[in-house]
């Protein structure tokens, strides 16, 4: 089989806080293959976005060095030097685009420059030549190449935040991961940037990491789900499965909380709230939450396989071959 | 949901809240004294609420319906129009009926930690309008601030009572919010997108909470949002806002099954419903953006974006309300 684009194994990181170290990412594993749109779904707390900083070695100061593989096209990049790594890895195969960048634009230097930017600090070229590669991501990304040469504050919120995502894009990286891209936006400009992550995944064949909380909106581009909760991955499927028939219990009840426009039935919601990281569970994280728990829950499931790819972290799943 | 909702059966009841033409306009200066125009924020609104109506005002952000919102709470003084609250014209309240007018009407604002003090124990929070109110008398406060605890599900109210606001969860800290709107017993709560700052298990459980509320003490409920896909179960009637006007208005089943005006018609097709399918196809969405509320385009202030613009029309004249069906309202000439 070929090799994955993204493999991620035993992925750890640990934060230091007054109150004792806090494990936000507690031994995720997953692998993306070229040409794939990942979700990884989950609320505030779950984990996600420091996935994603660990993923680009964007940590805080008061964390610890992440512990684990990630293998991109089977090379290992945690085993990389940070000035490897920033030379080779960052920006230029994986880049990112953050909840709030689009506010993070330098206001006194026009967007086009900023856009550019990457290619002259990464890879050396030539202002003229970085000006008409950023030319070519403002088409793709579907803004017009006449606000080059504009500021941020002339442009709109959703005009900035495709900016930002030329910016993501324009040193062709294999993998964007994007963090809550458009959970500040209005609805239709959230559903225009859909289409334009839509057309470039279609038309360039870039693969996607999208970290959302948002359900509805994750099935615009997902092939395949990870759904986190307090640390760990529960469930990893694809879209189908996961959006028409999940598996895991907090997957089901999740579903059940996602109010629809064309249904009749009421949303429910989630009694309790996720443990506290400072002192997870050492069984399932979210028997305390879970209406089907039963003894076993007491002893941490592990994730089993249900399928050549699906993963479930639960009790009720044990029929599947077990994997750690 | 009441079937007592649609406003048919409703005139000849007199409303709650009744609002004629109402506009509320910012003005805009350079230095402090040149005039450059005004934004328009709310631009000729005109609406009723009935008593134990649940009522949500939708559109998309610089639409006017917080400004409206503010509006209704007397945070901001109309520029033109009126707002009439149980027959009284909330124009000519001084000082003190503006007071009394604001005990009468409760807020819940979208960012809880926001807006409530953090050097405030919960207590002291819920305690505070009491005061201003002239509640006199620490027992009975007591005794008010414990029952608005327990209906909003904070109990053992003890538990709570002497947490600051960071040591509660976002849930939690809405639930404080609603407290403390519901706390001098208001006949008109306003929420102002009271879920959009919370995580997508606890949503329904807010919301829940909040229509719960609404229909034990039969209250007014106007709740403003962005988001049309939760307004289904939480509201009887919709009126959905773009560019400082209401552009249609029915009950909510009405509304997302048949709807009328182009706009909401491009709201309901760019929303989801998770669907493993959605990836596979491009969402229709109108181009452009939102006017800027300085200089709103003439006639129907959606044309530009349009898809059934007909030009002569759209572009020329304001379109009044039609009624295309009963009881539905849509400010569109093609329902001419």
């Amino acid at each position: 089989m070929a090799v994955p684009l993204l493999s991620v194994e035993n992925l750890r990181l640990r934060y230091r806080t007054r109150q004792g170290p806090v494990e936000a990412v507690a031994g995720v594993d997953f692998e993306i293959r070229h040409k794939e749109a990942l979700v990884i779904l989950g609320e505030s707390g779950c984990g996600k976005s420091s996935l994603a900083k660990a993923l680009m070695r964007t940590l805080p100061r008061n964390a610890e060095p992440a512990t684990g593989r990630v293998l991109l096209e089977g090379e290992d990049i945690m085993a990389l030097d940070e000035e490897r790594f920033r030379r080779e890895v960052r920006w230029l195969r994986i880049s990112l685009v953050m909840q709030a960048s689009m506010n993070a634009l330098n206001p006194v230097v026009r967007v086009g420059e900023q856009v550019a930017e990457p290619l002259r600090v990464l890879r050396g070229w030539s202002r003229e030549r970085a000006r008409q590669r950023a030319a070519e991501v403002f088409d793709l990304v579907g803004v017009s190449t006449d606000f080059l040469t504009r500021y941020p504050f002339e442009l709109s919120g959703g005009m900035r935040q495709r900016v930002v995502l030329a910016m993501a894009l324009i040193t062709d990286p294999q993998l964007v991961i994007l963090d809550e891209p458009t959970s500040a936006l209005d609805v239709l400009t959230q559903a225009s940037i859909m289409n334009v992550l839509k057309r470039i995944k279609r038309e360039q064949g870039t693969s996607f990491i999208l970290i959302t909380h948002d359900v509805a909106t994750s099935s615009e581009l997902a092939d395949r789900v990870a759904l986190m909760y307090a640390g760990q991955i529960v469930e990893s499927s694809s879209a189908a499965e996961f959006f028409r028939e999940p598996a895991h219990p907090y997957a089901q009840m999740l579903m059940d909380s996602v109010p629809r426009l064309h249904q009749e039935t009421r949303p429910t919601h989630i009694p309790g709230q996720p443990p506290s990281l400072l002192e997870p569970p050492s069984g399932c994280r979210f028997a305390d939450r879970c209406p089907s728990r039963f003894n076993l829950c007491d002893r941490d499931p592990g994730a089993f396989r249900k399928g050549d790819r699906r993963r479930v972290r639960c009790w009720l799943h044990a029929g599947g071959s077990q994997l750690s | 949901m009441s079937a007592s909702a649609t406003p048919a059966n409703r005139a000849a009841e007199q409303p709650l809240v009744d609002v004629r033409e109402l506009r509320t306009w910012f003005e805009l200066r350079q230095w402090g004294f040149l005039k450059l125009g005004s934004v328009k924020a709310v631009d000729g609104v005109s609406f009723s609420l009935y008593r134990g109506e649940s009522v949500a005002f939708v559109g998309e952000s610089g639409c006017g319906k917080s400004s409206l919102a503010r509006t209704l709470l007397g945070l901001h003084r109309p520029t033109e129009g009126d707002v009439v609250f149980e027959g009284e014209s909330m124009s000519r309240l001084g000082r003190r009926g503006m007071r009394d007018y604001r005990a009468r009407v409760g807020y819940v604002q979208q960012d809880p930690f926001g807006a409530l003090a953090p050097f405030m124990d919960v207590r002291r929070i819920l305690a505070e309008p009491l005061k201003v109110q002239g509640v006199r008398g620490r027992a009975e406060r007591e005794r008010r601030i414990r029952d608005v605890l327990e209906e909003v599900r904070l109990s053992p109210a003890d538990d709570y009572l002497r947490k600051f606001p960071h040591m509660l969860s976002g849930g939690q800290q809405q639930r404080v919010v609603i407290a403390r709107a519901l706390i001098l017993e208001p006949s008109l709560l306003i929420a102002d997108e009271p879920v959009s700052m919370l995580d997508a298990s606890v949503r329904v459980e807010i919301l829940d909470l909040l229509y719960r509320i609404q229909q034990k003490r039969e209250l007014t409920l106007a709740f403003i949002t962005h988001d049309l896909s939760t307004v289904r179960h939480f509201a009887d009637r919709i009126f959905v806002m773009y560019a400082g006007r209401v552009v249609e208005t029915a009950t909510v089943t009405e509304l997302l099954d048949h709807p009328q005006h182009p706009y909401t018609r491009a709201l309901l097709a760019a929303l989801a419903d998770p669907d493993p399918d959605n990836a596979l196809a491009m969402r229709e969405v109108p181009g452009g953006e939102a006017p800027s509320l300085l200089n709103p385009p003439s006639g129907c202030r959606f044309h530009p974006r349009c898809p059934r613009h007909m030009p002569g029309v759209c572009d020329v004249d304001d379109p009044g309300n039609f009624e295309p069906r009963p009881d539905h309202l849509s400010a569109c000439w093609l329902h001419r």
